[in-house]
């Protein structure tokens, strides 16, 4: 037993700074991580807990002829089976498409699938038993007959449409999308060169190491929800929930606790998790369903399968002229619900080139069903692919120019000084540093030297390459991004700001946690703002009872849209405190500030007023106050970005690898990353999310791949033969930034979070590529296993 | 929980069977008694058969500090400690445990064993969503315990049966090297105030 004086609540951590916004205090909140002692999904018990498991076709294509559900009704502690039709009674089926995205479609997509499957592991079924262990066993007893249906599985196949997805579609066609500037023509006509390359991109997956999970508990005495969800966007799901559940907006209740990882896949509305909140209904009890990891390979979003020409038009001197995009993706049966698996394609259209100065585009876009599993936005959506391309076509153009790489990018990358910016594909740029950004990677990794020690290598047969990839990437989205297209998607964020009697300030925000440390830099800004110490401050996010209205975590906005509204929210409650304070001393407002959890003379620092003493007399004496005189020690403020689209951030990595010709291994020695998003908050928190971002991006680049088979059956569905990035293989990074505060927000920062992931797989290709190059040979498919290296030597088949 | 693996073929491909299932497992509806100490803690339930140990500590002791990652032995969430050794909670049953001291992340926290990694750890942001950050100090616990001035590389070696989605490991392995540090320099002193003992007879610097 601890001695009660090393109980953690009654050490001292009074030592106040003021100022805490870009320093690297260690994460509030992560102590009970690193003991153990995080509230996890799982980990939650209810009474009456009931546990839901699925029965998941195991055809990529069938008509269910006949379910048979007696026998497993039948099995011990199983409470109910029920079939698509009996869960479709309380849930409503929904379709994936957003107005902004012109003529995309998608089908109807139910909880639990009606009549048809249209891929491996879909759920056919549900068995909700008193435990997981009962409904699984409980499974075996379920017998299904099929007629099997034609699979699409390749998306070359899937774009000629003599097999459809849905035949009620008409073809296989979710979107396409296709633009051109009115000088392309010319320019293309004018170049000197002009470089060609077909790139390919393996379908990956997020593998957060908390798999996916949903606990629904149904009132019926109120007609209420209260949902527990490892969730990114509690506000959207509460919605979601209400609308297809015919519940009240207001009687759903969707709170978030610790969540194991998130990165694009807790974004998505999954069939089985609105199953589970809809036999909560049903059974009148709670439900829980748990993803085990073979479900999460078979269902969680997969990302990034694409296949992709870019040409690259320049002058001799090396100036771009042109990029010309051609980009096919196949998105599995149906557009993810509500975001739609529109956006990744439109993203790489979008932000294809984005770093250089030509002016003229020609893109080409097409998103395509087949039988597989879905995809959808994962962490830096199309961004790993329109860098890769953009960069590999980059560097293409270099060696046939005979150009350094580095020296290529200088001539083509946006000046600094050319702001605000408008780019060939319609989007926006307020401020960027991509020279700023090259010139302190250079130094970071002393270009020259490496560039020298890669050349006498090579003389003793050490095959080194090195790679840049300079990046644009999407941060702190407006409301363009969703909300035109017609998606109950917040833009906005909230927070509410409390002095409470004792001093302390409570901090509700809309934005969730993930882990990324976002309820750390909410604690820094609302001690900045107020003038308390951060032991003095405590958040809460992630419970749609509680925090303001938002739009949660996603696509690189917390800090940036979340931050400023905690910000303001803090400045107003300083003045309000100020209020108070000037009414108890009688003195002028403007003579005094908060400073270090207590009112001083703005002018000398004197202390005059504790801010627990403050609180003792608003809350609890406020007779001794001027008659007419209420204090309001609770204030919230609200934030959207307006002023452009997304908030662009930019960025640029390198990598340093060494390739063995005889195995085609890859090492991977070194990599760097200058990123710029701002004002950065916490450098320390920063740093480690755009290092753990390069980590994801070379998973999907080296190692990550789900594999089908033609008739769309996954062969990899386990953490042994689907490989993920572990600690030896990977590089150490080193990370500095350019601070360009945006200037839409007091704040000034733009998001960090999917840089390191967006950049990564185009600074590695580059690299093995360089170190390939007096080869002849070259990679273009991700992921570079050995054997496609072997392939480019031409060494294998 | 039943083993994923259970509805794989190990071979590689994910086969669901017509019926749902792809074996026809044999039930373990057998229960045993076992007697062991958890944290300290005697003991005594009747456990069935096929539960494995971390379930067992989840779902029957409620010690829900060990994570279930992958179910299959491949990524460590679920380590807990054994007669002192490090075991993959989700390959070992709960009936194996039987007269053996099992140790989890809440007690090692509560004794103060993993201050020093858990101190280092949060100074270097070592963790992000936290979810295989108990699997990943009693890893490397183990890893100072076998090794004393490990390598950088050594470090990333010995972790790498934990993964870790969010961190990219970088700050994971700068946080052991703090604490091995840390544990060296606290050892040294050790020393010097033994050997002051052994001089002057008084205690100097001993209680560190």
């Amino acid at each position: 037993m601890n001695a009660r004086s090393e109980l953690p609540g009654l050490i001292d951590h009074s030592k106040t700074t003021n100022g805490y916004i870009g320093q690297s205090t260690p994460r509030t909140g992560a102590k009970k991580l690193l003991q153990g002692r995080g509230t996890y999904l799982d980990d939650l018990r209810l009474p009456r807990l009931a546990h839901v498991v699925f029965f998941r076709s195991p055809h990529a294509h069938a008509r269910i002829k006949s379910l048979k559900l007696d026998r497993a009704r039948q099995q011990a502690g199983v409470i109910a089976v029920f079939n698509g039709q009996d869960i479709a009674a309380f849930c409503t089926p929904w379709v994936g498409v957003l107005g902004h995205l012109k003529g995309i479609k998608s089908a109807p997509q139910h909880a639990v699938a009606v009549d048809r499957v249209c891929w491996q592991g879909e759920a056919v079924a549900a068995v909700v038993a008193e435990s997981r262990r009962q409904a699984e066993d409980a499974l075996e007893s379920i017998e299904a007959d099929w007629e099997l249906l034609p699979v699409v599985s390749d998306m070359r196949q899937a774009l000629e449409g003599k097999t459809l997805v849905h035949p009620d579609l008409g073809d296989n066609i979710c979107f396409h999308r296709e633009l051109k500037t009115e000088g392309f023509d010319a320019a293309w006509a004018a170049a000197d060169v002009v470089v060609e390359k077909t790139y390919r991109f393996g379908r990956h997956t997020g593998v957060c190491n908390e798999p996916r999970a949903i606990l629904a508990d149904y009132n019926p005495a109120d007609h209420s929800l209260t949902v527990y969800h490892a969730t990114q966007a509690p506000n959207m799901m509460q919605d979601i929930f209400s609308r297809h559940l015919d519940i009240p907006e207001s009687n759903i209740r969707v709170i978030c606790k610790d969540v194991g990882g998130s990165f694009g896949i807790k974004v998505h509305v999954y069939a089985d998790e609105m199953a589970t909140a809809a036999l909560s209904v049903m059974l009148r009890r709670p439900v829980k369903f748990q993803a085990d990891r073979a479900e999460s390979f078979l269902t969680d979003i997969h990302a990034r399968e694409h296949e992709a020409t870019i040409r690259l038009a320049c002058k001799r001197n090396g100036e771009i002229l042109a990029f010309d995009l051609e980009d096919l993706t196949a998105i599995g049966p149906y557009s993810v619900y509500p975001r739609t698996s529109g956006i990744e394609g439109n993203q790489v259209v979008n932000l294809t080139g984005g770093p250089y100065r030509h002016q003229q585009y020609r893109a080409k876009l097409d998103v395509v069903f087949t039988n597989k599993n879905v995809t959808c936005q994962y962490r830096a959506v199309g961004h790993p692919i329109a860098v890769a391309l953009t960069e590999g076509i980059v560097d293409e153009a270099a060696r046939v120019l005979g150009m350094d790489p580095a020296a290529l990018r200088r001539i083509n990358l946006i000046p600094d000084d050319h702001y605000p910016y408008s780019f060939p594909s319609g989007i926006k740029f307020e401020k960027l540093s991509h020279h700023q950004s090259l010139d302190r990677l250079l130094a970071l990794m002393n270009y020259q030297d490496l560039r020298a020690e890669q050349a006498s290598l090579l003389e003793k047969g050490v095959y080194r390459g090195i790679g840049l990839a300079a990046m644009i990437e999407v941060t702190n989205p407006s409301p363009a991004f969703y909300g035109v297209g017609g998606a109950r998607i917040s833009a906005q964020d909230g927070a509410t700001l409390r002095l409470d009697p004792a001093g302390m300030v409570q901090v509700l925000v809309s934005v969730t946690e993930q882990g990324q440390g976002t309820e750390a830099v909410f604690t820094q800004i609302a001690a900045t703002a107020v003038g308390v110490s951060i032991d003095k401050v405590r958040v809460i996010t992630g419970d749609t009872a509680v925090t303001p209205y938002g739009g949660g975590t996603w696509a690189s906005r917390g800090a940036g849209i979340g931050g400023e509204a905690v910000l303001q929210a803090g400045k107003a409650l300083r003045s309000n405190i100020l209020d108070i304070a000037a009414a108890i001393l009688q003195q002028d407002k403007a003579s005094l500030d908060v400073r270090d959890n207590a009112v001083v003379s703005k002018l000398s620092g004197e202390l005059k007023l504790e801010l627990a003493e403050l609180g003792r007399v608003a809350y609890f004496r406020p007779d001794t106050l001027p008659m007419g005189f209420q204090s309001e020690l609770t204030v919230t403020r609200h934030y959207t970005p307006r002023e452009y689209g997304f908030t662009f951030t930019n960025g640029i990595q390198a990598s340093y690898v060494e390739v063995d010709i005889d195995t085609g291994f890859v090492k991977l020695l070194k990599h760097w990353c200058v990123e710029d998003c701002g004002t950065v908050i916490n450098p320390m928190l920063v740093d480690e999310q755009i290092r753990g971002g390069i980590v994801q991006g070379i998973g999907g680049a080296m190692l990550e791949e789900c594999l089908y088979t033609e008739d769309a059956q996954l062969l990899n569905g386990s953490l042994a033969d689907y490989l993920v990035p572990m600690s030896a293989e990977m590089p150490d990074i080193v990370v500095d930034h350019v601070q360009t505060p945006t200037r839409s927000s007091e704040l000034g920062a733009k998001g960090a979070g999917e840089a390191g992931t967006a950049g990564a797989p185009a600074a590695v290709m580059n690299a093995i590529n360089d170190a390939l190059a007096s080869l002849g040979a070259n990679v273009s498919t991700q992921p570079f296993t050995p054997e496609r290296v072997l392939q480019a030597l031409g060494k294998v088949a | 929980m039943s083993d994923p693996i259970e509805r794989l073929h190990v071979s590689g491909s994910v086969h669901v069977s017509e019926s749902g299932h792809a074996f026809n497992a044999v039930r373990g509806e057998q229960k045993m008694p076992v007697r062991l100490q958890v944290n300290g803690e005697r003991i005594e339930r009747e456990v069935l058969v096929r539960q494995h140990l971390v379930d067992f500590l989840r779902e029957d002791l409620g010690l829900t500090g060990s994570h279930l990652g992958c179910e299959h032995g491949v990524c460590g969430a679920c380590s807990v400690l054994v007669d002192g050794e490090l075991v993959r909670g989700c390959l070992m049953l709960a009936v194996q445990a039987q007269g053996k001291q099992v140790q989890t992340i809440e007690a090692l926290s509560d004794s103060g064993e993993l201050a020093i990694l858990q101190q280092a750890f949060l100074e270097h942001n070592a963790m992000q969503c936290g979810f295989c950050t108990p699997g990943m100090l009693l890893t490397a616990r183990a890893l100072m315990q076998e090794v004393h001035a490990p390598s950088r590389e050594r470090i990333r070696e010995y972790i790498s049966g934990n993964y870790c989605r969010c961190t990219g490991y970088q700050a994971i392995v700068d946080a052991i090297e703090t604490a091995i540090k840390r544990r060296h320099a606290l050892e040294a002193l050790h020393a010097l105030g033994q050997q002051k003992v052994s001089n002057t007879g008084e205690p100097e610097g001993a209680s560190v």
